[in-house]
């Protein structure tokens, strides 16, 4: 395997409010851990095109799970707090893996 | 470029049966200051019933921050509602799951991946549990208008 930049997708309904904030907090959880990854933000419909080059997505969309290979994190946390310890948690140990 | 709310954006009290009737009367408001295009309230609504919008915050109570496309937009905007009696809203990223939501931030949005430092401080407001009550309770559009403005980069 070629070691490489995780590619994180990081997606909303619009790809623009929710998704930018999330974005920047996996970038911090990112940076803050040293892992290095690559996030790519969009729409919830555009996370198929990516579906092949993805570790992990973030999302603040209701999302099918059985659909994807990679795991999923719920995003919302990053939105309002509750939950963020945990959600955050999740994304480190996917990415450290 | 700035965002615009000023006070004509701040509605407070609304009367609405649903969140819909709530999404309508905010949508045509910013339609007649002139920030977003006839097929906005449209949008909005369409866009709420697949990709929800209601947040659960810490307090207990419930935000939400409808949106749509940016195409829908002619010039961005934030309308912020209080509700006389609270509405539901299906919770973002869970169909399943209703939250019972008391006040929004309606967000006309012009430019994709931008006003990161507006959406991060508007996150902000809705993690702090005394800014989420002093707008619940504060009844002056002026001060409402000068906090938000204060709290929110970019917005004027």
């Amino acid at each position: 395997m070629a070691a490489g930049k995780k590619v994180v997708l990081v997606a909303c309904g619009t790809g623009i409010a929710t998704s930018t904030v999330v974005n920047k907090a996996v970038e911090k959880i990112a940076k803050e851990n040293n892992l290095q990854v690559e996030i790519i933000q969009c729409k919830m419909m555009e996370v198929p095109g990516y579906a092949d080059r993805a570790s992990l997505l973030v999302t603040t969309t209701v999302v099918d799970k059985d659909k994807y290979s990679f795991p999923i994190v719920n995003g919302r946390p990053f939105l309002t707090g509750v939950g963020k310890a945990k959600a955050e948690q999740e994304i480190r140990d996917y990415l450290a893996n | 470029m700035s965002i615009t709310l000023n006070q004509d954006l701040i509605l407070l009290d609304v009367e609405a049966g649903s969140q819909y009737e709530l999404l309508s009367i905010a949508a045509d408001n910013l339609h007649k200051q002139g920030f977003v295009k006839d097929s906005y309230r449209e949008a909005v609504i369409a866009r709420e019933k697949v990709f929800a919008t209601g947040l659960p915050t810490m307090n207990g109570g419930g935000v939400a921050i409808p949106h749509t496309d940016i195409e829908h937009v002619e010039q961005a905007a934030i309308s912020f509602c209080t509700l006389k009696s609270p509405v539901e809203f299906v919770v973002m990223g869970d169909e399943n799951s209703r939250v019972s939501v008391s006040m929004i931030f309606m967000l006309a949005l012009k430019e994709a991946h931008s006003q990161i430092e507006m959406l991060q401080e508007l996150m902000g407001i809705l993690q702090d549990e005394e800014a989420l009550e002093y707008l619940k309770g504060e009844t002056d559009k002026e001060s409402i208008c000068r906090f938000l403005q204060g709290r929110l980069p970019d917005v004027a």
